[in-house]
């Protein structure tokens, strides 16, 4: 550990624990929102009214900076809760299991979405709502990996092993992400091939691709502050018995 | 670190490991079936299927599509820039069919060796430009064939 600085494992050690943890995020979450309005108006300004219509789409083209974005944080997402499950089996840090689990939902709505912006774009673009093809069918079994982590998590009563087993099943399903990634080279499906995240230059147009990126950094904006406001009340919820839960909520009540 | 805790951490290395390894060949045995599409050239070659329904994948040819009786009915040469099947389709096409796009068709072969597609979808191709880049595009290559 001594490659890395005092501060910084200071800093981490801090915000292991959870009253720490409790009382930064309370004050870091006004930056946050005003960050994710600002970039949120931003990219979808330039993205529904500054980028320029496609040439073959037209504006149906426009669902990407909606569709793409969710598709990358369902992915994204996934991981988040798979490292940090894997922290709390190895380490038992009480907080990254939190993290973990208050994932599960924000990351089965960004599927959720990626699937139906998908299948309304696919309708007048392709000729057909829905295809079982690679990327369609991996990204679907991602929706249910989600869903089945929720259902597990709520159907274990004690939380420390509820944590545990949602754990092993999060990490067993991080197979599935360099599936749906790699899909589109790997197999023919209908689903076009990477746009942004190829190795040469991407295949779209820079006035479009800004508003892209936009997008993608306040959907990251959004789960930070979705996730904190669930990790918060999922902190809560655990620690209710603990001494400093309640000492906060005796001098709240004066 | 822990002895403890070391030992997890190599319990989910190795979990992460056979769960991938086990994957990577349930995968590989079935990487025909996940196949979307067959391409033209396994047409010809006679992998696809005689007598079921399966799917041909390909690009329109430039210059193929033709309506024979005035009709519904259109036919149209795909292509994988290796060898040609003539696709013959009744019904409305998608609005990003066009020649030189890719489309997946399904439908089956008839005994003359022309696929009866029953529904053709176009595929979009990962491309993104305002229409201006496209033409100045394409001016540059009509200059660059004139040379």
């Amino acid at each position: 550990m001594f490659l890395i600085p005092d501060i910084v494992v200071r800093f981490y050690h801090r915000m292991a624990s959870p009253p720490h943890y409790y009382a930064f995020t309370q004050k870091i979450m006004p930056w946050l929102v005003v960050i994710f309005v600002l970039l949120t108006a931003a990219g979808l300004y330039g993205g529904l009214y500054l980028a320029p219509a496609d040439y073959q789409q037209g504006d149906s083209y426009r669902i990407i900076y909606i569709h793409v974005p969710s598709a990358w944080m369902s992915l994204f997402i996934y991981m988040v809760m798979a490292i940090t499950g894997a922290i709390g089996l190895v380490w038992r840090i009480k907080l990254a299991e939190v993290i973990s689990i208050s994932s599960a939902p924000i990351g089965a709505s960004f599927t959720f979405i990626a699937l139906v912006t998908g299948s309304l774009w696919g309708k007048p673009m392709w000729g057909t709502w829905w295809v079982w093809d690679a990327r369609l069918t991996s990204e679907l079994i991602l929706l249910f990996l989600y869903l089945g982590v929720i259902g597990l998590y709520g159907a274990i009563d004690d939380k420390k092993i509820a944590s545990k087993s949602v754990a092993i099943l999060a990490i067993v399903g991080v197979v599935n992400i360099p599936i749906i990634h790699y899909s589109v080279e790997w197999w023919n499906t209908l689903h076009q091939g990477p746009t942004v995240t190829k190795m040469d230059k991407p295949s779209i147009h820079v006035s479009m691709l800004i508003p892209l990126l936009l997008m993608a950094l306040s959907f990251k904006f959004y789960y930070l502050i979705a996730l904190i406001q669930r990790s918060r009340v999922e902190l809560l919820n655990r620690e209710r018995h603990s001494q400093w839960v309640k000492t906060m909520l005796s001098e709240q009540q004066q | 670190m822990k002895p403890a805790r070391k030992q997890r951490l190599i319990l989910i290395g190795l979990m992460v490991v056979g769960v991938s390894v086990a994957t990577g060949f349930a995968l590989k045995s079935f990487n025909d079936n996940l196949m979307y599409f067959f391409s033209t050239t396994d047409v010809i070659e006679g992998k696809a299927p005689k007598d079921s329904l399966f799917r041909l994948g390909g690009m329109v040819i430039k210059g193929s599509v033709e309506r024979p009786n005035d009709g519904m009915m259109v036919r149209f040469k795909l292509t994988d820039f290796s060898k040609d099947v003539t696709v013959e389709y009744t019904g409305i096409l998608p609005d990003l069919f066009r020649e030189g796009q890719g489309i997946v068709a399904n439908g089956k072969l008839n005994p003359q060796g022309v696929f009866i597609a029953e529904e053709v979808l176009a595929k979009h191709d990962e491309n993104y430009m305002p229409p201006e880049v496209k033409q100045s595009l394409k001016n540059q290559s009509e200059k660059g064939k004139g040379q």
